[in-house]
């Protein structure tokens, strides 16, 4: 149909990370060849990133309703109702690849898409997240990518004007070839305010809106869904370059024309960008669409329907106009001085069209397009169950206020403020927690009800026993929320592995995702939205299974939000849940001894939800200063944790059991709380049935713990600030 | 105090701006679009506030203090009326020839956000009237390009005249490059014009003017303006 395109040939269509049976499936479905644009469009919406082939089958498992759910997976972002007619929309999505790639420019534009999915739906963007998984301190280039994710991170939220207020950052040698970017957005809807994707009306306008197409990104999203091999630089081209300036005055914009009722249908131009997103607008729609590409607004002279098809090019939309508000959409976007062009129309036929110079590039069946996808149900091999480390078996090497010492100052526990120092984390006014805690709290409108946001998974406990660490992810996310005070609502997955063409890895996705939706059910956290990022390998190294989760939860009263700070001198020190002294993939194991083994704490679903009820309740009665969820490093990490961030020392008994098993386990399920009336809160644990211990109190400027060299608080806490910038500084 | 709040494309602290002189001042400021060419009629008040106008893709500022508004706000000024510029606000104040002096990128070359102490200078200006000589309060940064920098003999002149308000210090008021987080000379927060009718300054007052968001120290500089307009009328 078309003579200056190249011919398809077996190399061709493996440079498009089809396989040939994927290719064959093709011919099958059109009952012919495709053309150059039509192979370049299935490569767009059939590979891993976009089709979600190999996780589509187990992604079904996980439950995603609730009555507070308004929209689960399947849209831009998951929407939960919080009452007073609104919403939350949120997700988080990955950009690991192209940050590996190029630093500054890949985690940037992974802010700015998922800036993106949110208002698109008709949300103002009120906070950010993002989990970073880096490579070993040590290995090549690892400081500059710490330095170019950051900067990019900041250099787009800070301009756009979205508060970034938590997240992660770890380090492993695991991460070397492949580290991971995963950035999470929230936003504010009025619940009967939330646009979405599916197209409706025969002959309605379509409209590209934002920025111009250029030939970034091209091929970004099968890029994503491919191993890196030896020539990863080689690949620069296929990033894409963000412009927050551009995406503010997009979101604006947006807002601006939802608000004047001039949309049907809005969808993100994301990863396979006009491609992904006329196909979606049309198959959800059951609509045809018909694309005049000599209309698309175009960055560079002589792009080819090809180039346009698949460019990646940041910070543009498509919709669905209302026809009679054609005039008012275009002047609104003309006043943000933003392109604004009615590039094609829905039709009845069911059937994706594109024209570029009177000639037809491509014509497609669009249901087909994303529906006959390839679906796998690929093998997996579950690894063997580890052993159990039994806390006698394993002699300290070093005195425990040493151990302590070293841990606070390490790669994995030390503080992040010279990460969260470059994320404007106050703008909008509404930041109640800051970086730092549990779970950030961001006020709603003028409050007094907040909301909670914080992202957590263990890839080493997924590693290990991927369903054990699976429910872990989700419980630690669940306990962060409940330690802040907040009503956990609902998540959104952003599950990071390795190729699935590899059965262990396989194994590992699998029983993460099973392990994920348990928790999910016995703990009432629906999954609202999320992403898949799978080939996270480089020479056949993968990286430790990382499914994050990013919780959302609601706060009645803003100002009665908990933090983890020491309050007072002379208050009781007490921990709530059960401690065993769990030292299998404990942090306590690996940096102080030498041993990454043993089988990761297993969760109990029934008491994580018990005793974080009950300390919900501690929280609104009052009984309780400060609350602080135990997880890596263990509860003298932790106490060291609420010590360091108020200046007050404590005075810790001796435990019943091992002292570092004590101290160091990673036990779940366990909260460190300070209370002024100890008793109190003992009657209650008591009444409930509840374990509790009591550990000391406050007061002085060091962390005494019985037996042990005193600690000074503020020697401490120099450690805790001392190695990231150190390290940054190129001193480690 | 009627205020007009100026937004160009890209400015995104107009709205913690607002909220700041609505609850200090009781009354809804105007929000005034770059592309206007006259402030609203009454404006006691005129703030550029912070974000990154145009992107700050140029030199920050620059394109700003060329947008169609800012021959109203000269005006404004020149006629004695306040102006409030902060941030990139500050930035683009310079740019337009309202101020002396530039805001290079920090000294440790990375955008800071954080909590920072400043000493105030003097408190007989319509901008620190809310607040005593000498007094330290602590209020928010969030820049990535706030060094602020001019010429020795700008320098001198600044000093001479005390036009300096707000300067970078340790919690007690001494300054210290050790508290100057971004380098900048004499360690200079912020610095009014001759007249002492138009402010820049870096740090972002409005972001702490509730006890339930933490702290109150920017709501004087707000409250001053407010007693300022009072006596004058």
């Amino acid at each position: 149909m078309i003579s200056n395109e190249p011919a398809i040939t077996p190399e061709l269509i493996a440079q498009h990370g089809l396989k040939p049976d994927e290719y064959e499936r093709i011919v099958k479905l059109i009952g012919r060849a495709p053309s150059f644009t039509e192979l370049g469009i299935f490569s767009a919406m059939w590979n891993e990133h976009c089709s979600y082939k190999s996780s589509k089958i187990h992604l079904r498992t996980l439950p995603t309703s609730a009555p507070w759910v308004i929209q689960g997976p399947g849209e831009n972002a998951g929407v939960i109702d919080i009452g007073e007619g609104l919403a939350v929309v949120f997700k988080m999505e990955s950009h690991n690849h192209p940050s590996y790639i190029e630093p500054y420019q890949g985690a940037g534009t992974g802010v700015g898409g998922i800036l993106r999915d949110v208002f698109t739906m008709g949300a103002r963007p009120i906070a950010c997240l993002n989990a970073l998984s880096f490579g070993d301190p040590k290995s090549p280039r690892m400081r500059a990518l710490v330095s170019g994710v950051v900067a990019g991170i900041g250099g787009y939220g800070n301009s756009f004007g979205v508060p970034t207020v938590g997240g992660e950052v770890r380090f492993d040698r695991r991460y070397d070839g492949n580290i991971l970017v995963n950035a999470m957005a929230v936003g504010l809807a009025e619940t009967d305010k939330i646009f979405y994707s599916a197209a409706s009306g025969v002959g309605m306008p379509i409209v590209y809106l934002g920025s111009k197409t250029g030939r970034d990104g091209i091929h970004g999203a099968t890029m994503a869904s491919a191993e890196f091999g030896a020539d990863a630089e080689e690949k620069r081209p296929t990033v894409q370059v963000g412009d927050p300036f551009s995406e503010k005055l997009l979101l604006e914009a947006c807002l601006e024309i939802m608000a004047k009722g001039c949309v049907i249908a809005i969808q993100d131009m994301g990863a396979a960008g006009l491609t992904c997103s006329a196909v979606e607008m049309g198959a959800k729609g059951d609509l045809g669409v018909t694309l005049d590409l000599d209309k698309v607004p175009c960055r560079e002279t002589g792009m080819s329907a090809y180039e346009m098809m698949l460019s990646e090019s940041q910070e543009r939309m498509l919709m669905v106009l209302k026809p009679e508000k054609e005039k008012e959409a275009e002047a609104i976007f003309r006043k943000w001085g933003l392109d604004f062009a009615i590039v094609g129309e829905t039709t009845p036929t069911k059937r994706f069209v594109v024209r570029h110079g009177g000639a037809v590039m491509a014509d497609l069946p669009i249901k087909e397009l994303g529906d006959e996808a390839p679906v796998y149900d690929r093998p997996s091999a579950a690894a063997a169950k580890p052993m159990i480390v039994r806390a006698a078996d394993v002699t300290p090497p070093l005195p425990l206020a040493d151990a302590l010492e070293k841990l606070i100052g390490s790669p994995d526990l030390c503080s992040r403020r010279w990460v969260w120092e470059q994320y404007d984390h106050i703008i909008l006014g509404n930041t109640v927690q800051r970086p730092g805690g549990d779970a950030a709290v961001v006020r709603i409108n003028d409050g007094p009800r907040a909301l909670a946001l914080t992202s957590d998974v263990t890839p080493r406990y997924c590693e290990a026993d991927p369903f054990e660490g699976g429910k872990q992810a989700v419980a630690e996310a669940w306990r962060n929320l409940t330690a802040v005070g907040a009503r956990p609502l609902a998540l959104t997955d952003n599950l990071n592995f390795g190729n699935p063409e590899r059965p262990e890895i396989m194994g590992q996705f699998v029983g993460c995702v099973r392990g994920i939706g348990e928790a999910c059910r016995a703990l009432d956290f629906p999954v609202v939205s999320g992403n898949v990022s799978l080939y996270n390998e480089t020479n056949g190294r993968a990286i430790l299974p990382t499914p994050t989760i990013g919780g959302v939860g609601l706060v009645d009263e803003f100002t009665q939000s908990m933090t983890l700070a020491f309050k007072a001198e002379g208050e009781a020190i007490l921990v709530i849940g059960e401690t065993q002294g769990w030292l299998g993939q404990s942090i306590y194991l690996r940096d102080i001894c030498g041993r990454e083994d043993g089988a990761p704490p297993p969760v109990d679903l029934a008491a994580e939800r018990r005793h974080g009820d009950f300390i919900r309740a501690l929280i609104r009665d009052g009984l309780v200063t400060a609350v602080h969820d135990v997880s890596d490093g263990g509860l003298l990490v932790a106490l060291a944790e609420m010590a360091m961030v108020s200046g007050i020392g404590a005075v810790l008994e001796a435990p019943a059991g091992i002292p570092h098993s004590f101290w160091f386990g990673e036990d779940q399920a366990r909260y460190a709380v300070t209370a002024k009336n100890a008793d109190l809160v003992a009657q209650r644990a008591n009444a409930a049935g509840m374990p509790l211990t009591r550990l000391g109190a406050t007061g002085g400027g060091v962390l005494a713990v019985a037996e042990q060299r005193p600690l000074s608080v503020r020697d401490l806490k120099h450690r805790f600030e001392a190695w990231l910038p150190a390290y940054m500084a190129g001193a480690q | 105090m009627k205020s007009a709040v100026i937004v160009f494309p890209g400015i995104n602290r107009e709205r913690d701006m607002a909220r700041a002189l609505r609850l200090i001042s009781g009354q809804e400021p105007a929000m005034v679009w770059h592309a206007e060419t006259a402030l609203p009629a009454g404006t006691d008040l005129a703030v550029i506030p912070g974000g990154f106008s145009y992107g700050d893709y140029l030199r920050c500022g620059a394109i700003a203090a060329r947008a169609p508004i800012m021959d109203a706000v000269r005006t404004f000024a020149a006629k004695g009326g306040l102006v409030l510029a902060i941030c990139n606000g500050f930035q683009i104040a310079c740019e337009a020839g309202l101020l002396p002096g530039v805001l290079k990128r920090n000294a440790q070359l990375r955008f800071i956000c954080r909590d920072v102490y400043l000493r105030v200078e003097r408190s007989d200006t319509a901008f620190t009237r809310g607040y005593n000589a000498g007094q330290v309060i602590r209020v928010p940064v969030a820049h990535g390009e706030g060094n602020y920098t001019a010429d020795g003999e700008t320098i001198a002149r600044l000093e001479g005249e005390g036009r300096v308000v707000f300067r970078y210090s340790s919690p007690d008021g001494m300054v210290d490059p050790n508290w100057n987080h971004n380098g900048a000379m004499n360690a200079i927060a912020g610095i009014i014009n001759e007249r002492g009718n138009v402010l820049g300054m870096m740090p972002h007052p409005e972001n702490h003017v509730e006890a339930a968001m933490g702290r109150t120290d920017g709501r004087g500089l707000f409250a001053g303006l407010v007693d300022h307009f009072k006596l004058a009328a």
